[in-house]
């Protein structure tokens, strides 16, 4: 079978069979590793064609991936360096890194292989979040398969290069996505994030140098190996942002899933491609977008106009593009509920390491729940913006405040009517509240059997009257 | 209450993957929720014991995470997303379908011992919305009748 036309990351999905080595194999896979092996290019070589392809980390941050490859000090003093593959994709919308391993696990595998030989890696782990278990065993089977056609192991394809690589299930902690929140929790002890410096690239796991990239990021590694750098940055809006991307697309659209596409797509053609989404689902329109996952700030429909969907595009637009998770809410949705439900993820999930984190989450939902619930004052509006801004900006270990106030302040600054009303008349402005999934209470914990998280000790203190 | 023999093979199997004994903890807390089905205090000690770790370490950690079961759950772990798409998909409608259905409260385990459900953070199934899991298993996309019909056949299931 053929790839569908033009598709890079996703092009093997559907294949009958596409997690076997041999039809991976029969794909032309491992052929870029084979080449380097045999004396293609150097570690060096390797890290300068991935600089040259202008990647950027696929997780998130959008950090030149060859730039922090270059961290890694020449001499490590006689330290092992670290490559971990960060499988820990937990940013609600975001659902391409699970499609990525479940259906092509060697386009990963090889990736990995590739940039452990740029960085002189012996060991790496792939750390994956304890839901996907299926992906888990699937990368296990995987591993085991290049195992056993000698891609893995001691002198690879007869070369003097050796690496493992070990699946490493994480447990239900959205923070172990951070980097050194991962790193943390690949020790054995809580998952909460370093202060930095020193970057894990100099001190990471276990006291080594360290680089942590994103299961995306690596499978760009395995084509930008394999059809070179021109190739890779050749495609995309421009030379800042470069190479095929992975949208995750959900919400109130006629067909979500995962597309891939030009670094740069306008959100537009997402949303109403004949490709991709097309269109809003039973006619409606859009309130508004969160273009980048939970934590980037929500978009009007107005400012989707001209929107291309890549770290520049997005950051012009005071948004990001984060983990390009693209989650539509449409007119019926009532923003005051989707700030409540955002919030609420963050309360639940702050690691409870920095006091304005671990006091401020819980404040920002309980008085955005009161306020959803018709209860609210005026003064609350003003309450939830004072809290955010003490919030982030550096007063924490990380960023997952700065996370955590994106969709309050995006929301209160483009849709103060919605919060107006619900001060003024108790209820929502926008339509029914079944139209918008609004059915039932969420004040479960959402602790898995699990009441007396440790995370969360204390119970969230009265709201200080505005 | 040790870990039977059989277990702690697969746990010094375990251990040759990392340099310390303490990266084995996540890996090891698994393997005693697969054994015992939750982790006890008893477990969490078998487990420090194992491991030549603090006690109190391992309850920090323990607690830290979701996943881990500090008591014992139905046989299906029923996981209800209720992250921002699965939300805007209705997933308040299969919550309170569920504890309608199975007349317990979230986290409370019905008294024949077949289900807990619980409600979860976002499991990546945002295209599938509503996406649920029961112990390891996606069922993905849910609506009302979908959930009615999975619970029926899991409730016939024999014991």
């Amino acid at each position: 079978m053929s790839a569908p036309e033009g598709l890079v990351l996703l092009a093997r999905v559907g294949r009958h069979n596409s997690r076997a080595i041999e039809t991976y194999l029969a794909d032309g896979g491992y052929d870029a590793l084979r080449n380097v092996l045999g004396g293609g290019m150097t570690p060096e070589a390797v890290t300068e064609e991935v600089k040259k392809s202008g990647l950027r980390g696929r997780g998130g941050a959008g950090f030149p991936t060859g730039v922090k490859w270059g961290f890694v000090p020449k001499d490590t003093k006689g330290k092992p360096v670290y490559l971990l593959c960060n499988a820990d994709e937990s940013e609600p919308g975001t659902f391409k890194d699970r499609l990525l391993m479940e259906e092509d696990p060697h386009q990963l595998i090889e990736g990995m292989i590739l940039s452990a030989y740029a960085l002189k890696c012996r060991t790496s782990y792939i750390y994956i979040r304890g839901e996907f278990y299926l992906g888990a065993r699937i990368l296990e089977k995987a591993i085991a398969e290049a195992y056993a056609e000698g891609m893995l192991g001691a002198g690879i394809l007869g070369s003097s290069f050796s690496h493992d690589i070990h699946v490493h299930r994480g447990a239900g902690a959205y923070i172990c996505g951070e980097e050194t929140g991962l790193i943390e929790s690949l020790e054995g002890k809580r998952g909460q994030p370093r202060i930095k410096p020193p970057f894990p690239a100099v001190f990471g796991v276990f006291g080594a140098p360290t680089i942590v990239n994103n299961v995306e990021t690596l499978c760009c590694v395995t084509h930008i190996i394999k059809r070179g750098a021109p190739w890779f940055a050749g495609i995309g809006r421009n030379e800042k942002n470069t190479g095929p991307k992975l949208y995750c697309l959900s919400g109130h659209v006629n067909r979500p899933g995962v597309y891939e596409a030009p670094m740069g797509l306008q959100m537009k053609e997402l949303l109403f491609g004949e490709g991709f989404g097309q269109g809003m689902r039973d006619g409606r329109s859009v309130k508004a977008v969160i273009p980048g996952g939970a934590s980037a700030a929500m978009l009007t429909a107005a400012e989707i106009e001209d929107c291309p969907l890549d770290f520049d595009g997005l950051a012009a637009k005071k948004s990001m593009l984060g983990s390009a998770a693209i989650i539509v809410m449409n007119e019926d949705t009532c923003i005051v509920d989707a700030a409540v439900n955002l919030a609420k993820f963050f309360s639940h999930e702050s690691c409870g390491q920095c006091t304005p984190c671990r006091e401020g989450t819980p404040w920002l939902h309980r008085v955005l729940a009161r306020i959803e619930a018709g209860e609210g004052r005026v003064e609350d509006i003003t309450l939830l913006e004072r809290i955010s801004n003490q919030m982030a900006n550096g007063m924490t270990i990380c960023v997952f405040a700065d996370a955590a106030i994106a969709p309050v302040l995006s929301s209160i600054g483009k849709f103060r009517d919605e919060y107006m009303h619900h001060v003024e008349h108790g209820r929502c402005l926008a339509g029914p509240r079944a139209a918008a999934g609004g059915a039932g209470s969420f004040a479960g914990t959402g602790a898995v059997a699990n009441a007396a998280s440790g995370r969360g000790a204390h119970p969230p203190p009265e709201i200080p009257g505005a | 209450m040790p870990f039977p023999p059989e277990v702690l093979e697969r746990i010094d199997r375990i251990l040759e993957r990392y340099p310390t004994k303490q990266a084995a903890l996540l890996p090891v807390l698994w393997v005693a929720q697969e054994t015992w089905g939750w982790i006890s205090r008893e477990a969490a000690e078998e487990v420090a014991r194992v491991l030549e770790l603090p006690p109190a370490h391992v309850a920090g950690v323990l607690t830290f995470y979701t996943m881990y079961n500090l008591r014992p759950v139905g046989r299906h772990l029923v996981q209800i997303c209720t992250s921002i798409s699965c939300h805007l998909a209705g997933a308040g409608r299969l919550i309170a379908q569920c504890r309608e259905r199975l007349g317990v409260d979230l986290e409370e385990t019905t008294a024949d011992g077949r289900f807990t459900v619980v409600e979860v953070e976002c499991i990546a199934g945002c295209d599938k919305a509503p996406s649920i899991m029961v112990n390891d298993t996606y069922h993905e996309p849910m609506d009302p009748s979908c959930l009615g019909q999975l619970l029926d056949r899991l409730a016939q299931e024999p014991a």
